[in-house]
């Protein structure tokens, strides 16, 4: 009797030698990633037929000509600002949702639905942001299949062939109105669900389970939102 | 066995984003953007660099960003090699697909001369 194993008999313990989950993740949070992946694809084709069309076009209207306001403190002036606190109220929401992770973490019930309920606050107030801003360009006369009268649109422009702002105002507002809509509505939908995990955090559903898990599957989902958000931020603002 | 491994993970795992890590990321995105819009409101109207560079700039920076909300705040860094790579090479065919529009939008160009000698 020899305790001696040969080399082919040797069980094997790499992570895919079976007997084990090669990711190490649970299924939903797997799930969730794949998901993120789909959509991570449906938004880089808006963006990338936002490309097409912009770098076809002889003129396109100036991202600091067009977003220069600030809504109820002044219609001008000030370019790209407005933008720039949505941008960082949705940086910091997304801060605030690692943090309720974190606490989760620690079965810390109280920490995590502070920290949630703060996220769902940064959510809506992103979300008001946005309807001002869809709000004032609808009122310069913006809309999916309408646009400024060509004195306004003018002023819109640096440079470019006149002749083609018509065409590019209107490629352009319909792509911006498709883009932030399909966006916004992303973070309608991550808000809802927020809203869920946080009774649920409330009604000590997870705290009974032992585990804070659902909050890291939703983080997933509320940081892709941040994510695209940088991406739409770039593309629409600054480029 | 098997809870002492995963309890060991999740100590690992509860070391990597500590408040102080998460604090960090967050002045790391807050800083990028800062940059962005310096340049976006005082370089490009001052013309001390150009368009050509400074949008570049932009989608290089917006990587950047990228990279850590994706690294640190989704956790993606500190995951199974095996589930990184199958998220983050499917990505690379959005690579194929802007090299095919833009090919395409370059031909849609030379379209509208012809149409406009037509």
């Amino acid at each position: 009797m020899s305790t001696h194993v040969t080399q082919i008999d040797e069980v094997k313990t790499t992570p895919w030698a079976g007997g084990r989950s090669p990711f190490a993740v649970e299924y939903g949070k797997m799930m969730m990633w794949f998901f993120l992946l789909s959509d991570a694809f449906t938004f880089s084709s808006l963006l990338i037929a936002y490309g097409a069309l912009r770098f076809s076009a002889a003129s396109w209207p100036s991202a600091e000509l067009v977003f220069q306001s600030i809504p109820g403190i002044t219609d001008h002036g000030q370019p790209l600002v407005f933008v720039g606190i949505m941008t960082f109220i949705l940086i910091m929401s997304s801060v605030t949702m690692v943090l309720a992770v974190e606490a989760g973490h620690r079965n810390s019930k109280k920490e995590v639905a502070w920290w949630m309920f703060a996220t769902i606050i940064g959510g809506f107030t992103f979300l008001g942001c946005q309807a001002l801003e869809w709000s004032h360009l609808h009122h310069e006369g913006f809309w999916w299949g309408s646009i400024p009268h060509a004195e306004e649109l003018k002023h819109l422009f640096r440079g470019g062939e006149e002749a083609t702002f018509h065409v590019s105002a209107q490629q352009f507002a319909n792509l911006f109105f498709t883009i932030t809509g399909f966006h916004g509505f992303h973070v309608f939908s991550g808000v809802i669900i927020n809203i869920i995990i946080f009774v649920n955090i409330l009604a000590g559903t997870y705290e009974k389970r032992g585990s804070y898990l659902m909050v890291e599957k939703v983080g997933l989902y509320w940081h892709f939102v941040d994510l695209v958000w940088v991406f739409v931020f770039t593309f629409f603002y600054l480029v | 066995m098997s809870s002492h491994i995963e309890a060991h993970e999740h100590g690992e795992e509860h070391a990597s984003m500590s408040k102080g890590k998460i604090w960090q990321v967050f002045f790391i995105l807050l800083g990028i953007t800062v940059v962005e819009f310096f340049i976006a409101l005082y370089m490009v109207p001052k013309d001390i660099i150009g368009v050509n560079i400074a949008n570049p700039v932009y989608i290089i920076l917006t990587l950047f960003k990228a990279f850590y909300i994706v690294a640190y705040f989704m956790h993606l860094k500190f995951e199974k090699v095996g589930l990184v790579y199958s998220i983050v090479v499917p990505i690379l065919f959005i690579i194929g697909l802007i090299l095919v529009l833009t090919n395409e939008s370059h031909y849609w160009v030379d379209l509208k001369k012809v149409f406009e000698n037509l």
